[in-house]
């Protein structure tokens, strides 16, 4: 079986992020970008599942400028055997696109199961792993905090943190998974595989060769930071501290 | 844009500090972690039992030392003079109630050094404003005979910000105004109380940083960094303070105000004095105001975490990454396995990023440049050649940010990991690089294996050694094979025995064993003339026993 993963570049999660002086979205000029953690544990629970003998390969893909090459090889030199880089500008990937491509890479490579992370840390949508099961009519296990899988009947149990508790799933393969924060802990590359990985292919494909037009249905209007929070004050007395909440807070 | 939950449940989870230099600890400067004072004190019975810690309540005449270090007696120099009703009086004149502080909440913390290791007793604390105002402190406490100490942060480790006895604390926390940055020569002139915090992120947003970086950050002051030299985490890279510091203005013991505050980088008129004034703890004259070169801030910050086989492969390393990586170099580090098993045994965030196999020694590069993907690249070039040499038998290069704070979170999280261990006894030597390593192994053969851990760790890039012995609890038989042989080896290496913490009241006596009897006479005399009556900073950096 073969196991793809969807990565995705983004704003290092460290970064302070910063908004574009004219708000069309947020800077990344000159700021540090790395693989989005949630792709990164779904990488590394994808070489676990080669590592125990369920998977034969692992095949990283990403989408976007040609920075992305850097991140592939990030998670060639995590262990992914090799990579799809999938050239489109920034701009252009929103999650339909994205899903539209990955149900397009599927169907060039025709893996067993298709991992990503359950969100991105830069636009938080949560919506690119739900979008390309729909697209493909497959099962999906979204946030899952537990993968096992059973070789002989081709099933996939999952835990999903859901609210209130874990919701067990069992889905036929192939299936969509997305990775939450609980299912692993990432591994480290180590030189041994930088050194490795500078000889695994990444393979460069268009969205056209792949038939999908990349249209965006959504405009983004504006990006603002959130307001600052002003400082507090110092009461010298309960009334007048039951004399503002009443008159400027509006709570009383 | 990113989802705040998010950011907490990554940390909660993985336990990486999101913010490396907030924990940047007390790896670079101070190497323990604070301790509650009843535990503190539990584990050092040894001084409690001494009839002298009686002063802790009263001024007692004698100032009895031992905590984990060899015991050292002071008396209380009888010619200064006490505080009395007319002083206090005369302080509220000229600087006002509120900067005269008697409150004995606040002496209390102001009198006890942060690892509540040095306690003083004093009744008086003053919070000039500015440089007038401590200027006329100093005239009338050296006219007075009242000894004084000045403190910035308290942060010191060799208890050289506390006062000993009944001294006059001065402190310099209301002097924390920036006066001028030159966004063309990077030239920062500000006044000795601002916290260095504040001047990092002052400098952030001009886009330039300070060449000095330590765990003490949040609270320690500038001119108390001036005064003791600190060291930290960048001096591989932007070299030390004597270097950086182009300027400053002290007050001497008898008001005058000396004015050094030049900003240029190249001024060969007579004697540099400036350099008096950096690294002596205080003890010739109070800094009020420093002028200092700071580095632009460079975007690009990469992280490899090694395995080395043994000591000789670090040190071919260094060699190797001062020609291969040169501008780009910012850090160092090395620890020996020993340090790797506390940390991995003593902190549970922390994980082995080489979990493969055991190895002798890691050590923690780090480069700071101004592209990306070329430093990586000139990085992992580097690195490869390395392991393919077999300088490095295994490693492991940070892909994001928090990978990079996890490998510095174990390079910081080894005074906190000895912490936890039990006692532990402590040294921070500048030692030949060849030869550093030499003396952990004898210290090792010395002590035995079964009674106490001897871990190394250090600015290996500074020549810097971290030598911590760490045992089930303190011991006298432990300490006696420790010191002085730690100060006689290094002696003997011509290594320093102070190699960023400062002499403070702690090694004061210790001087002798990096420098020879005629240079501590010449600074001795020094000390004389600037300071006649012995007011700044007593019973510390010279033996008392010199200046009487």
């Amino acid at each position: 079986m073969k196991i793809m993963v969807a990565i995705k570049r983004v704003v290092d999660y460290a970064v302070k992020i910063r908004i574009k002086s004219d708000k069309s979205g947020v800077e990344t000029k000159n700021v540090k970008m790395s693989m989005n953690p949630f792709c990164e544990i779904a990488l590394e629970e994808a070489l676990r599942i080669k590592e125990s003998g369920f998977a034969s390969e692992v095949v990283a893909v990403s989408m976007g400028p040609t920075q992305c090459v850097d991140t592939l090889r990030t998670s060639l030199a995590m262990g992914a055997d090799r990579a799809i880089h999938v050239d489109a500008p920034s701009g252009s990937v929103l999650p339909l696109s994205v899903a539209k491509i990955l149900k397009a890479l599927v169907e060039v490579e025709k893996p067993g199961l298709l991992f990503l992370g359950k969100q991105a840390i830069d636009d938080d949508c949560n919506q690119t792993g739900q979008m390309v099961a729909g697209l493909l009519n497959w099962p999906q296990g979204t946030f899952a905090s537990k993968v096992v899988l059973d070789k002989e009947k081709k099933v996939a149990t999952v835990d999903r943190e859901v609210d209130g508790g874990l919701e067990t799933l069992c889905l036929d393969l192939p299936a969509v998974l997305t990775a939450d924060l609980r299912l692993n802990q990432p591994r480290y590359a180590t030189l041994p595989n930088i050194m490795k990985a500078k000889s695994k292919p990444i393979k460069k494909m268009t969205p056209e060769e792949l038939k999908v037009e990349m249209r965006s249905d959504i405009e983004v209007i504006q990006v603002t930071e959130p307001p600052k929070r002003e400082a507090g004050v110092i009461v010298s007395s309960v009334d007048e501290l039951v004399d503002k909440l009443k008159n400027e807070a509006r709570v009383i | 844009m990113f989802s705040a939950s998010y950011r907490r449940k990554l940390i909660l989870n993985l336990t990486i500090l999101n913010n490396r230099s907030s924990s940047l600890s007390q790896g670079f400067t101070h190497h323990s972690a604070p301790v509650p004072v009843n535990q503190f004190l539990a584990s050092f019975t040894r001084g409690l039992q001494n009839p002298s810690l009686i002063h802790l309540r009263n001024i007692s005449e004698i100032q009895h030392r031992n905590y984990g270090s060899e015991a050292s007696i002071v008396q209380r120099n009888p010619k200064f003079s006490t505080i009395n009703n007319d002083d206090i009086t005369y302080f509220e004149k000229i600087l006002g109630a509120k900067k005269v502080i008697q409150d004995n909440e606040e002496l209390e913390t102001a009198n006890t050094d942060w690892m509540n290791k040095y306690k003083g007793s004093s009744k008086l604390m003053l919070q000039p404003d500015n440089t007038e105002e401590l200027s006329q402190i100093l005239k009338y406490c050296n006219s007075r005979c009242l000894a004084v100490v000045p403190q910035g942060g308290n942060t010191g480790l060799v208890g050289g910000s506390v006062p000993v006895f009944d001294e006059v604390i001065v402190n310099t926390r209301r002097m924390n105004k920036i006066i001028s940055f030159d966004e063309v020569s990077g030239v920062l002139v500000c006044e000795a109380g601002c916290i260095l915090e504040n001047l990092i992120s002052f400098l952030d947003q001009k886009g330039f940083i300070m060449p000095l970086d330590l765990g003490a950050k949040g609270s320690c002051q500038i001119g108390g960094n001036v005064s003791t030299n600190a060291g930290g985490l960048r001096l591989v890279r932007y070299g030390s303070l004597h270097g950086t510091v182009l300027g400053l203005e002290a007050v001497l013991a008898n008001g005058d105000v000396i004015d050094m505050l030049g900003t240029l980088r190249k001024d060969n008129t007579g004697y540099d004095l400036k350099h008096l004034f950096i690294g002596s703890e205080g003890s010739l004259g109070i800094i009020t105001k420093v002028s200092i070169l700071t580095p632009p801030k460079l975007s690009a910050v990469n992280i490899a975490f090694l395995a080395c086989e043994d000591y000789a492969s670090c040190q071919k390393l260094l060699f190797q990454a001062k020609r291969r990586l040169g501008e780009i170099l910012s850090a160092f580090e090395f620890l020996d396995a020993q340090a790797m098993n506390l940390v991995l045994h003593h902190l549970d965030s922390v994980r082995n990023p080489l979990p493969s196999s055991i190895y002798s020694f890691y050590v923690l590069i780090e480069t700071t440049g101004s592209n990306e993907s070329s430093d990586k690249e000139k990085l992992e070039a580097f690195l490869l050649h390395a392991m393919e040499t077999g300088l490095v038998s295994d490693g492991a290069i940070a892909q994001d940010s928090s990978q990079a704070s996890s490998f510095w979170h174990i390079r910081e999280g080894i005074p906190e990991a000895l912490q936890k261990a039990g006692a532990v006894y402590k040294y921070d030597l500048s030692i030949p690089v060849e030869k550093m390593y030499d003396l952990v192994e004898d210290m090792r053969l010395r002590l035995g294996d079964d009674r106490a851990n001897v871990v190394g760790y250090g600015h290996l890039g500074d020549g810097n050694l971290h030598l911590n012995v760490s045992a089930p609890k303190y011991d006298d038989d432990i300490l006696a094979k420790i010191e002085p042989f730690v100060y006689e080896w290094t002696s003997r290496h011509r290594g320093s025995i102070s190699a960023e913490h400062g002499l403070g009241l702690m090694k004061a006596e210790k001087i002798y064993y990096s420098k020879s009897s005629e240079t501590v006479q010449l600074m001795a005399s020094i000390k004389r003339l600037l300071d006649p009556n012995g007011v700044l900073n007593p019973y510390k950096v010279i033996p008392p026993s010199l200046l009487s």
